[in-house]
């Protein structure tokens, strides 16, 4: 009785000098309890998210996964919905292409760019780069694909094309047989400038991880710059590339718009570069939504997603376990 | 003084080093390519009607109007899903640096929010789109905010994560030993420290937002008029790009490339300015 008369003279006294009493030492541990539990639930979200990306994905394409074979449904290389034909096999191999070429473009450049900024530049121009990989980072996907069919396609077609068919026809994968530029590998040059940014960032932080040190010591010694890179720097940081390397084919893999703008959506298995493809998620663009009368039709473009989903979970997940250890936590 | 020989190994040096800058040049000559066409494309047939009018009747063929429902309904699916999934990575972010730090638990949070970004926009898009089916809603201005938000979440909670992972622990300690609980230091002391760099995080996820097509593709739908409720389907920038670039007439097509114009200046303005945001607040926070 007594210390609640005390406590009110209190409050009185605070409000009389126009403050907010301040809560109990109680009352905010309480808060912090409460919001600690709170924020554990939300932080649950993501990992729930991803189980349940999965597992719907794989009880909507039950229906097919058990009525075709693996070897029908994954090597089949028919794809005739309405006759009831579901082969995944030539978008699973124009997925891959797509992939491979963009990643082959991609790699000796950022490569390069990435120890040119670590190793050589000014902090000038590493303050301008920052800048122009951010921007090309930014860009949406529809925009790289405007810049495809405008630049890239015609391109290949006028210029790449004539000079394969001129010097490089006798390799099969450089074989010219279809007329437009609309192709594997204008597919791959747009994804390749779409994950530059990526890969430079992921190596340029990895490079920055080998200690000072090592370098000055082998600078001391007389080795010019590029034999310390090359024989100091370069084999501490392989497995880190490698993993920049995956994470950005993955990220090239479920690529969507810009890809389906430019790569032709011709469902072959290609055999050069120069010729059409259809990846993945090109399929499920240009088809799902509007497939409901064909029976099966449905189930089998969300198992092109979910063999899509596994195909970069695994690239995903491998790259970034790599890439967490070497950089710690904040590698991102 | 001896004279310096020039040796392979340095003539390997100047080549190497001439490859690496010829590299750069490639990469940022690419961002140039890339603005330079869709601006000398798209800015002929970008009118003032263009940003101003929704689409009239015949549009598709070639008659006037503009693309102000995609431009809105970018923005407000952007919008909408930015400030979703901004309820959820702000307090993910802070949990994961005040109350996990580097415990193990907080690399499982890590990986899976970097497996979550990893997986594609269509894939989001799909599981979207089954989700809606199951509960009968139909394509939605809600359900592409809801999707983008899936979108958006890893995105804004790794760059928020990476900011405040900067935060200087002795600030952090002093708030700690005068008595503050960690709620009032993550509250308190690290969002307001943290304040430009949480900024930028939030217009970056935006950025990939209001880019994205592959997610409300199916999701969000397609319209010519400016949705009014969040039951409405709505247009977006990078679908109207698409469609317009699908058709066979060239006046059409030429619309599609200064739609896409508007969206790279967008996209620009926010990259651009939430550097400038950041610098600017950057002067209040303590050093």
């Amino acid at each position: 009785m007594n210390r609640q008369i005390q406590l009110d003279i209190k409050k009185t006294r605070l409000e009389a000098e126009g403050r907010q009493r301040r809560p109990s030492v109680v009352a905010r541990n309480q808060r912090n309890q409460f919001a600690r539990r709170t924020f554990f639930i939300v932080t649950l979200l993501p990992m729930i998210l991803i189980a349940a990306v999965t597992i719907i994905l794989v009880v909507r394409s039950w229906p097919i996964l058990s009525t075709y074979s693996p070897k029908d449904l994954f090597l089949g290389s028919t794809w005739r919905p309405d006759q009831g034909l579901f082969g995944f096999w030539p978008y699973i191999v124009g997925t891959f292409w797509v992939t491979i070429v963009g990643v082959l473009l991609a790699v000796p450049p950022c490569l390069l760019t990435a120890l040119y900024l670590s190793e050589y530049s000014h902090s000038f121009t590493r303050s301008i780069a920052k800048p122009i990989l951010d921007l090309l980072a930014a860009i949406p996907p529809v925009v790289y694909g405007v810049w495809g069919l405008l630049a890239i396609v015609p391109f290949v077609e006028d210029v790449l094309a004539p000079l394969s068919r001129r010097w490089l026809s006798f390799i099969p994968i450089f074989a010219v047989n279809q007329p437009t530029g609309f192709s594997i590998l204008a597919g791959g040059i747009v994804l390749a400038v779409m994950i530059a940014p990526l890969i430079i960032a992921v190596v340029y932080e990895i490079l920055r991880t080998v200690p000072e040190e090592l370098r000055h010591a082998s600078l001391a010694v007389g080795a010019t710059q590029w034999q310390t890179i090359r024989q100091v720097v370069i084999p501490r940081v392989v497995p880190g590339m490698v993993a920049a390397i995956v994470l950005a084919a993955s990220r090239a893999l479920g690529e969507t718009m810009a890809v389906l703008m430019v790569v032709g959506n011709v469902a072959q298995v290609p055999a050069s570069v120069f010729d059409a493809g259809y990846p993945l998620p090109a399929l499920i663009a240009n088809n799902y939504g509007d497939m409901m009368s064909i029976p099966l039709y449905d189930a089998a473009l969300l198992c092109a997603a979910l063999i899509l989903l596994i195909l970069i979970l695994t690239f995903n997940i491998l790259s970034t376990l790599v890439l967490q250890r070497m950089l710690g936590k904040n590698w991102a | 003084m001896m004279k310096k020989r020039w040796q392979r190994r340095h003539l390997v040096e100047a080549f190497v080093k001439g490859l690496m800058i010829v590299s750069f040049l490639v990469v940022a000559g690419c961002l140039g390519a890339i603005l330079w066409t869709i601006l000398v494309n798209g800015f002929p047939a970008l009118t003032w009607d263009m940003v101003t009018q929704i689409p009239q009747g015949g549009f598709y063929l070639g008659k006037g109007g503009g693309v102000l429902n995609a431009i809105l309904g970018s923005l407000y699916l952007a919008g909408g899903g930015t400030l979703l999934a901004m309820i959820f990575s702000l307090p993910i972010a802070l949990y994961l640096q005040t109350y996990l730090g580097d415990s193990d638990w907080g690399r499982y949070v890590r990986l899976s929010l970097d497996v979550l970004w990893g997986i594609p926009t269509i894939v989001y898009g799909v599981f979207g789109f089954t989700i809606m089916l199951a509960i009968g809603l139909r394509a939605s201005l809600l359900a592409g905010i809801v999707v983008l938000a899936l979108v958006e979440l890893p995105i804004m909670v790794r760059a928020m994560d990476e900011v405040i992972c900067r935060m200087p622990v002795d600030l952090e300690q002093a708030a700690l030993a005068l008595g503050s609980t960690k709620l009032e230091v993550a509250v308190r002391i690290v969002i307001r420290q943290m304040l430009p760099g949480i900024i930028t995080a939030i217009l970056l996820a935006f950025g990939r937002g209001i880019g994205d097509a592959a997610a409300v593709l199916f999701t969000a739908g397609y319209t010519d008029r400016i949705p009014t409720s969040l039951m409405q389907p709505t247009a977006s920038l990078p679908l109207a790009v698409f469609f317009q670039l699908g058709t066979p007439y060239p006046i059409v097509q030429q619309r599609g490339y200064a739609s896409a114009l508007i969206l790279t200046i967008i996209v620009l303005i926010i990259s651009v300015g939430s550097r400038l945001i950041s610098a600017r607040l950057n002067k209040y926070t303590v050093k």
